[in-house]
C-alpha cells in the first residue's frame, strides 16, 4: 500500500519524472508563468520553492546545488541576480497555481504556474496583447466600413443609370 | 469457478442501468463578468480569478 507516500508519479519513471520536473522549473524561471496540467503544476511547485528558498543564501555552494536542477546557466543567474532580490522578504509561498479548465483533445486539468512576485510583468504583457488585439479588430471595423461605402456608392452610382 | 446460470434479458440488464445517471456539475457566477463558471478555476468567458486578469480568453 502506498498510504502516506507522498508525491505523485505522473506516470513516468524516476528519471523521466526528474527530467520533467526539472524542465518546468527551468521554464518557471525563464518565463515567470507557465501553462501545464494541474498534477505537473502542483509538484513542480515543490521543486520551484525549495530552489528560491536555496538562491536566497546566495554563496557558491548554494548556487551549485542549484544548477543542478536547473537546465540553463544562464536561467540560473537570473534566478540569483534578479528573481531573488524580487522576492525579498517572503518567507516561502513563491508560487501560484491556477485552475483554468479542460484541455480539448484529453480534457486534461489545467494550470498556470506563477512567480507571485511577477504580476506586473505578466499584466504588462497582458495589457500589450489586449491593446494589439483591439487595434486588430479595429482595423477590421475601418475596412468594414469602407466596404460598406463603396457598396453603397455602387448601388447610389446603378440608381442614377 | 461460478458462472452465472442465465443470461440477463435486456429488460433486466436496463433496468440496473437506470440508476446510472450524469450529475450536474456545480457551477458558480463569476464575480466580474457574471457568466456561470466552475469554482476554484479561472473565469473562461473573462479571464479573471480573484478578482485580477489572469489569462486572456480565446475569443
Amino acid at each position: 500500500m502506498r498510504h502516506g507516500v507522498k508525491g505523485r508519479k505522473l506516470g513516468r519513471t524516476a528519471s523521466h519524472r526528474l527530467a520533467t520536473l526539472k524542465s518546468l522549473a527551468t521554464s518557471v524561471f525563464k518565463y515567470k508563468r507557465i501553462k501545464t496540467t494541474v498534477a505537473k503544476a502542483k509538484e513542480a511547485r515543490h521543486l520551484v520553492d525549495k530552489l528560491i528558498t536555496k538562491a536566497k543564501r546566495n554563496d557558491v555552494h548554494s548556487r551549485r546545488l542549484v544548477a543542478q536542477y536547473i537546465n540553463d546557466k544562464d536561467v540560473v543567474k537570473e534566478l540569483f541576480d534578479e528573481v531573488v532580490a524580487k522576492i525579498g522578504e517572503r518567507q516561502g509561498g513563491y508560487t501560484r497555481v491556477i485552475k483554468t479548465g479542460q484541455r480539448l483533445g484529453d480534457a486534461a486539468e489545467m494550470a498556470i504556474l506563477e512567480l507571485v512576485d511577477y504580476n506586473d510583468v505578466v499584466n504588462e504583457k497582458a495589457t500589450e496583447n489586449k491593446e494589439k488585439r483591439e487595434a486588430k479588430a479595429q482595423a477590421k471595423k475601418e475596412a468594414e466600413e469602407a466596404n460598406v461605402v463603396e457598396e453603397s456608392a455602387q448601388e447610389s452610382a446603378k440608381a442614377e443609370k | 469457478m461460478p458462472h452465472p446460470k442465465k443470461r440477463m434479458s435486456k429488460s433486466r440488464r436496463d433496468k440496473r442501468r437506470t440508476h446510472y445517471k450524469a450529475t450536474a456539475s456545480t457551477l458558480g457566477t463569476c464575480p466580474n463578468c457574471k457568466e456561470m463558471k466552475l469554482t476554484h478555476r479561472a473565469c473562461p468567458s473573462c479571464g479573471y480569478y480573484s478578482g485580477r486578469s489572469v489569462l486572456v480568453p480565446k475569443s
